[in-house]
């Protein structure tokens, strides 16, 4: 069944089953390879994407849900990596395996986007949805606030 | 399949954690092995553009280690290039021409440290050579100079050696007498034509010149990461590629019977169907052959119909004979064997039974610690293309020549027919040093007319880990009227048969503290199991640190000492020699330090860790409180402190935590080392609460809801610390990860005094905030 999507802009037909998780419309009819597959339940955030500017789990959100949205993946989030959150991503050199940090980065840019000066808590509610099997944790933190522009260095 | 010795150490002591010592062989003791790989050469790893950009191959496999970095830093360096001049490029698999890609154990940056460093100086001895033949010049005269060769003595205005290109790098060899240079670029073209120079010939520069080792250099790969370029195994596409999943047995080693494939084959987007028989070795001992499980291979469209076709399968299994294995038969059996007389001594020195007898005080206790996952944040996978009779294999393998022998085996082909490319992977903490989904992959993509990309579900990765192996310890420890340690006997039991132990669930002779106490034994029992095992970071030690260092803290509280002042005391009298003091330490003294623990190296860092945690001002109040731990372990030293609070209903929030680190004499990328360390305590502090059990031979455990990860909320500040010492430097990869368990689990005993024995957390009453 075809769908309507825009995806980072563009309008796409793709033509899956309506209760394919948008996750799999997306890397594997439409080769947007950014967002991972990491669990399939929500609870690992690898595959997080922007409906309408919201931090959405793509595994668990079946493509009939995101028609008629604007979905924003980490390919679209910027032309060539300038959102201030992939900047500061690269300044602190976050990642290790790098599998998670795409959609640890649409979660942060989410959170900078309603809440622009987050405190470490407001940061834990945000990012505790998106796991790092390496455990960057310590930099993910110190990035979002780069990105903020406001180092906070209080510790919990 | 063929593994060599060299492999066959590796293998055995990434299965055997503390066994993991020996194997470090250096150059000179490599080279007389008579399966040596040939010299590596200069032109294998680097290759200069005319306009003087370096591409150096990166010969490791990357799964967030910083290999894709640290083993280019060092050709780098030694090359005398900048590193904004260099682009990393992956090799491909041919262990003729780069040696080990194997990427574990912390063994990059022991086994390459000096050959990596001389491949580059070698590059740059062939570059001062063109140079001078070009010019005319005695080679001694000339020197480079960020990627330019020189000339020192008398002669005219700098002139390029060869016209037309504008060099865009400026590495260059100078002749500074007559103000001659050349950039690499220009020379690169004679340079490849040389005849390469021993590598143990060249010279390398003295420390205080390095310019890219020392220095923080961001991961190459960093910016594709951050922008969703398709990096990973995952990520490969190949044109009219298919896509498949495999629903294993629910019981490890059982066996299809019967399946409905052909309502299957005629779902939606469906392509094949295929029973996998399998060939698992009962015992799964050989987890370095690991036969594919048995099952049904789906091929589709897409993956997503492959995993909804899944779920219409009927299937009647033969379950086997695993399936009378529970978790509660095999705690029941290890209380057995923990009561019997023990099967193995591996130690026993100073009668250690009579020494427990006579001493002032006696402790007693059994550790328990549960089997657990690895799962990798990027579930197992690959992608393969047969055609022909020839296999292209697209592999996340860190062990990927073994995972070639293991695909040309289960085809019946010659490893010659297979091309392997080496591809990013999401990481493995061990788990991709087994090939058993590359074996599934190749296995189902010679059936299929198309390229097929072979996928797990998060499900099937926690189902079919080959699990860290669970153990049940027996410790007693003697204590004089001082408060001194007068005995330690310790009784391990594992899993495994009479020969050898399941993997991941050995010990090594010298496990600590074994050599310190006055008397001392190390018993081990093994019970059977029909389940494969294997290392996950740390292999044996990240069990057997906590159940030492728990022990030692339980012995200095017994005693009404500081665990800090018991621990240094006790490594200040060495009793016994190690066993491998002996014969089998020689050869490995260099260049990466004695395999065998240094007792003032782990002092070392304990009281660094000490200093830098404000241990002795410490403060004591009910609901919090601080522990201390160290370990060594793939020769390098680790200790660290945690700082916790544990709340009205046993709640555990870590808030702080320092570690100091020795490998060696130089950190070489930093602010990576410094990372690494972060992620280590953060997958130690994840162990502690992680469980698989199993219940009629099926394991019970499927996701992140039940084999949890750590989260953001609960990641604690980290703050890293290294001691510098002379000894080469070493990896730390997993030396970073054992100390934080004991040092939470002693921290939760200082706040609370209650003593966890047995892990996860929960099975103690605890559990995270």
């Amino acid at each position: 069944m075809a769908l309507q999507l825009t995806i980072n802009g563009v309008d796409k037909t793709v033509d899956v089953s309506p209760d394919t998780p948008l996750l799999w419309a997306l890397r594997d009819v439409l080769n947007y390879k950014g967002t991972k597959y990491g669990c399939g339940m929500g609870l690992c955030g690898a595959c997080t994407v922007h409906l309408d500017g919201k931090a959405t789990r793509s595994c668990i959100t079946r493509v009939s849900a995101a028609e008629g949205k604007a979905i924003t993946t980490i390919e679209g989030l910027s032309a060539d990596g300038s959102h201030p959150v992939q900047i500061a991503w690269e300044a602190m050199d976050v990642p290790q395996c790098g599998y998670c940090q795409a959609g640890q980065i649409m979660s942060a840019a989410a959170l900078l986007a309603h809440t622009p000066h987050p405190t470490d808590a407001e940061i834990d509610t945000a990012m505790s949805g998106n796991l790092c099997r390496c455990g960057t944790y310590t930099r993910i933190r110190q990035a979002i606030h780069e990105a903020a522009g406001a180092v906070t260095t209080a510790s919990k | 399949m063929r593994i060599d010795r060299r492999l066959f150490l590796q293998l055995s002591a990434l299965a055997g954690g503390g066994l993991a010592l020996n194997l470090y062989r250096a150059p000179h003791a490599a080279a007389q092995r008579p399966d040596a790989p040939p010299d590596l050469t200069p032109q294998s790893f680097i290759h200069i553009a005319p306009d003087g950009i370096v591409t150096i191959m990166a010969r490791a496999s990357e799964s967030g280690q910083g290999m894709r970095n640290m083993l280019p830093m060092l050709i780098a360096e030694e090359l005398d290039v900048d590193w904004k001049d260099v682009r990393v490029k992956q090799a491909e698999l041919d262990e003729k021409k780069y040696g080990t890609q194997f990427s574990g154990g912390s063994a990059n940056t022991p086994e390459g440290w000096e050959p990596m460093r001389r491949v580059g100086a070698a590059g740059r001895q062939l570059l001062i050579a063109a140079a001078a033949q070009t010019w005319g010049v005695p080679v001694a005269e000339c020197s480079t100079d960020s990627g330019r060769v020189l000339h020192a003595a008398s002669g005219g205005p700098s002139q390029p050696a060869s016209g037309g290109v504008v060099p865009v790098a400026s590495a260059r060899v100078l002749h500074a007498a007559s103000g001659r240079s050349a950039g690499y670029g220009e020379l690169a073209a004679k340079a490849a034509a040389l005849p390469p120079p021993k590598l143990s010939t060249v010279k390398l520069k003295d420390p205080k010149e390095y310019r890219i080792i020392g220095h923080s250099q961001p991961g190459v790969d960093t910016h594709s990461i951050v922008t969703g370029k398709p990096l990973f195994g995952i990520d490969v596409t190949l044109p009219g590629m298919l896509y498949a999943s495999i629903e294993r047995c629910p019981v490890f080693a059982g066996r299809v019977k019967s399946a409905n494939l052909d309502e299957i084959k005629a779902l939606p987007g469906v392509r094949q169907a295929l029973v996998i028989d399998g060939g698992i070795t009962p015992a799964a001992l050989t987890p370095w052959e690991p036969g594919m499980e048995a099952g049904v291979a789906i091929v589709a469209d897409t993956w997503w119909q492959a995993q909804q076709a899944r779920k219409q399968l009927k299937v009647d299994w033969d379950l086997g004979p695993a399936v009378s294995q529970s978790s509660q038969s095999f705690a029941a059996k290890a209380a057995d064997l923990l009561k019997a007389p023990p099967a193995k001594t591996l130690r026993n020195y100073d009668d250690v039974d009579a020494a427990l007898k006579s001493s002032a005080k006696v402790v007693e206790a059994t550790y328990e610690y549960p089997f657990i996952a690895h799962v990798t944040l990027e579930p197992q996978g690959a992608t393969a293309h047969w055609k022909d009779g020839k296999l292209e294999m697209w592999s996340t393998s860190t062990l990927p020549g073994n995972g070639r022998g293991l695909v040309a085996k289960t085809l019946g082909i010659q490893e010659s027919d297979i091309t392997t490319h080496m591809v990013r992977s999401g990481g493995s903490f061990g788990r991709r040093l087994q090939n058993d989904y590359l074996a599934e992959t190749a296995w189902i993509a010679k059936r299929v007319d198309a390229p097929v990309k072979l996928l797990w579900s998060r499900e099937d990765d926690v189902a079919h880990d080959p699990f860290r192996p669970g153990g049940t310890v027996g410790l007693k420890g003697g204590l004089d009227a001082q408060g001194k340690l007068t005995a330690w006997r310790h009784h391990f039991v594992t899993y495994g048969d009479q020969k050898q132990s399941t993997s991941g669930g050995g010990i090594g002779r010298d496990a600590y503290p074994a050599g310190f106490p006055p008397s001392y034994a190390l018993y081990t029992s093994a019970q059977p199991l029909t389940q494969r095992t294997g290392a996950l970071r740390a292999p044996g030690d990240n069990a057997y640190c906590w159940v030492a260092q728990s022990f030692l803290d339980e012995l200095a509280a017994a005693a009404g000492r500081d665990p800090l002042e018991f621990q240094l005391e006790l490594l200040s009298n060495k009793q016994a020699p190690w066993k491998s003091d002996g014969e089998d330490a020689v050869g490995d003294h260099e260049p990466t330090g004695p395999s065998v623990l240094i007792p003032e190296r782990y002092k070392g860092v304990l009281e660094l860790v000490a200093e830098k945690s404000g241990w002795a001002k410490r403060s004591k109040e009910p609901g919090r409180g601080i522990g201390i731990a160290a370990w060594f372990c793939h020769l390098g030293y680790f200790a660290e402190v945690a700082e916790v609070s544990v709340d009205a209903n046993n709640k555990v929030t870590v808030h702080r935590v320092w570690a100091a680190g020795d490998v060696g004499s130089q950190i070489i990328n930093p602010a990576a080392a410094e990372s690494m360390a972060q992620g280590g305590i953060m997958e130690g502090m994840g162990h502690l609460a992680q469980e698989i059990t199993f219940a009629d031979g099926r394991v019970q455990q499927s996701n992140f809801h039940n084999h949890p990860l750590m989260r953001m909320r609960q990641a604690p500040k980290i703050e890293v610390y290294w001691r510098k010492t002379d000894y080469a430097p070493t990896g730390l990869g997993e030396p970073t990860l054992p100390p934080i368990l004991p040092a939470v689990t002693n921290a939760i005993f200082a706040a609370t005094g209650k003593r966890i024995r047995t892990l996860p957390l929960q099975k103690s009453g605890f559990s995270w905030a």
